[in-house]
């Protein structure tokens, strides 16, 4: 009861965080506009009230910071919510969308849609792709004899370098000036390309994908112990694996689709909330996503205006913050190691 | 009434693991799984809990076919309690007792109060209460036995089944897991254990099933079954039953 209490006061915390970091890092940028300038610029295309700022500088407010801010919440909601699935199915605490080769075969798929010229095709491809790598995978490993977590990881491996390798020639052989650090830089992760299909395909993907397996999720406390002992206590536990496999695939997919491969989201967030709140998947899941939406927020904020007008990759930034987190959280929890 | 195995066959990649099992022991007894290394224990336990892939057979116990139910219901009356669970994760002692309460949980109703009050009920029974908020890394081999256990009897099944439940434990630890057990069976549950020691199996255990490379060579209650000829069959080596002289049980002497 106390360990729900505190999930709750978590959950309205985070909630909270998340509404005042879009409020406040939809205003940071360098166009010189004052946060209620922005703000009247949004109540104005939700047709209340009326602002008084250029087209331009609307612009920029309503077509590239407002759609790139929500963006990069769904974005870090879906894979934080996707790596702690994937953590609590393999049994292994390190696993994330990278592990099994879902990014690399989403990031395939849509460089070679780039590559071939067909844009129309990426969040497709991507998905495609981030389904063919985990098909790829639970196949490689099942081939292996009893699919245990190390042999699924080590089959995610095999698959995510085989895809990594694909994409480096496709991009090798045929990419040339502009659409080679274009697609460079989106293989890093990056938001800056978000608009409002990136907001729809992200966002729908977490109101359709997300949300049925943040409640679904809860059975994956039955997992604990692995899966004879989820059967023994009365779950499916084929259908509920392929189920919330495929449920956290849709999730990569999308989400690299409209951001690239960001790494290090779906692997530290979900282990820091293990720490701060348990390990129960009700509150972890939803905890998660929230956490995961409030730091990609200020993540790309960051990546877009450190070293104005260049871009930061967003990956690298995901990289230099969450390593050192994770490090700290590990020391912090060694006793129980 | 009685616990009965009929035609239970197991098959991994063309081996067979369990061949034509069958058995037939009283509900509401403490009854001993004994064989060598590779008989098929294990297999057998989780064939008979419905969590193996692939097997085939039947299981009556208390007049229903325990392999035909749905696998929450059968969930709700079957425990099984694994060798060597562990998890990755931090789970603190009540959380993965806690587990066992799934089979009665709904996911838009989660957490009744009754919950909690079988769950402190079964934290009590197995001596786990007093570390019950430590996470299962900071146990003792024993302790995390206890805690297994405690997780199975929050299911309330009325069929638990161990796999070597006394597997790394210090003998006092042993006694008190098995006189636990013995309680239990003494209060309507039927115990099914995998047992390796068989002077404890003699000791505690009312009806005995023997199984060798898959199959079961002897199936009765303890004195029927604990024969010299039988063990020197079975694991290969020279046994001589003796009484106990306070409690008048068998207890076995081995020499090669």
């Amino acid at each position: 009861m106390n360990g729900q209490r505190k999930a709750l006061a978590w959950g309205f915390a985070l909630a909270v965080l998340l509404a005042l970091s879009v409020t406040i890092t939809v205003t940071i940028g360098p166009a010189g506009l004052g946060v209620l300038d922005v703000w009247r610029s949004i109540v104005d295309h939700l047709g209340m009230g009326s602002s008084d700022l250029t087209r331009i500088e609307d612009g920029i407010v309503w077509q590239l910071r407002l759609p790139r801010v929500l963006t990069a919440a769904a974005v870090g909601a879906g894979l934080a919510v996707s790596g702690a699935i994937m953590q609590a199915l393999t049994r292994n605490p390190l696993a994330d969308p990278y592990l099994l080769g879902l990014s690399s075969g989403a990031s395939f798929g849509a460089v070679l849609v780039l590559i071939l010229g067909m844009d129309v095709l990426l969040p497709l491809a991507a998905f495609v792709g981030a389904m063919a790598a985990l098909i790829a995978t639970m196949l490689l490993a099942r081939s292996l004899g009893i699919i245990t977590p190390t042999r699924t990881i080590l089959a995610g491996l095999a698959v995510s370098s085989l895809a990594g390798a694909l994409t480096s020639l496709v991009i090798f052989w045929s990419a040339t000036g502009d659409s080679y650090r274009e697609i460079l830089s989106w293989l890093l992760g990056s938001l800056a390309g978000a608009n409002w299909a990136a907001v729809a395909i992200s966002g729908g993907t977490i109101i359709a994908i997300g949300v049925p397996i943040i409640i679904g999720g809860r059975v994956l406390d039955a997992f604990a112990f692995g899966d004879t002992s989820a059967a023994a206590l009365g779950i499916n536990v084929s259908a509920t694996r392929w189920l919330l496999l495929g449920g956290a695939a849709l999730l990569t997919g999308a989400m690299v689709s409209v951001s690239g491969a960001i790494g290090f989201v779906g692997l530290v967030l979900p282990n820091a909330m293990r720490l701060l709140v348990g390990v129960q998947h009700r509150a972890l899941l939803p905890l998660s996503a929230l956490v995961g939406a409030v730091f990609m927020v200020w993540v790309d904020t960051a990546a877009r205006t450190l070293f104005s007008p260049r871009e930061l990759p967003v990956g690298i930034i995901t990289v230099l913050v969450g390593a050192p987190i994770f490090a700290l959280l590990l020391w912090r929890n060694r006793s129980a190691a | 009434m009685s616990l009965q195995g009929a035609r239970l066959n197991l098959r991994i990649d063309g081996h067979p693991i369990v061949t034509d099992v069958q058995f037939d022991v009283p509900e509401r007894s403490v009854v001993a799984l004994v064989g060598p290394n590779g008989a098929g224990k294990s297999s057998l336990l989780r064939l008979i809990s419905g969590t193996q892939h692939g097997g085939q057979g039947d299981v009556y116990f208390e007049g229903v076919n325990l392999l035909a139910m749905h696998r929450r219901e059968r969930a709700r009356k079957v425990a099984l309690v694994e060798q060597d669970a562990h998890s990755e994760f931090a789970m603190t002692v009540r959380q993965t007792v806690m587990l066992g309460r799934i089979p009665f949980q709904s996911v838009w109703a989660p957490g009744a109060s009754q919950d909690e009050t079988i769950v402190d009920a079964a934290l009590e029974t197995t001596g786990a209460a007093e570390f019950a908020d430590r996470t299962l890394a900071t146990l003792s081999g024993g302790e995390q036995q206890r805690v297994q256990l405690a997780r199975a009897l929050a299911q309330e099944p009325r069929l638990l089944l161990l796999d070597e439940p006394t597997n790394h434990l210090d003998i006092r630890a042993q006694l008190r897991t098995l006189t636990l057990l013995r309680r239990l069976a003494d209060n309507g549950v039927t115990i099914l254990a995998a047992l390796h020691d068989l002077n404890l199996a003699a000791t505690y255990c009312d009806h005995v099933v023997v199984v060798k490379d898959g199959r079961v060579r002897a199936v009765g209650p303890l004195d029927d079954v604990l024969k010299p000829d039988l063990i020197r069959e079975v694991y290969g080596v020279t046994a001589e039953v003796m009484r106990h002289p306070r409690t008048g049980r068998p207890v076995i002497a081995f020499s090669e």
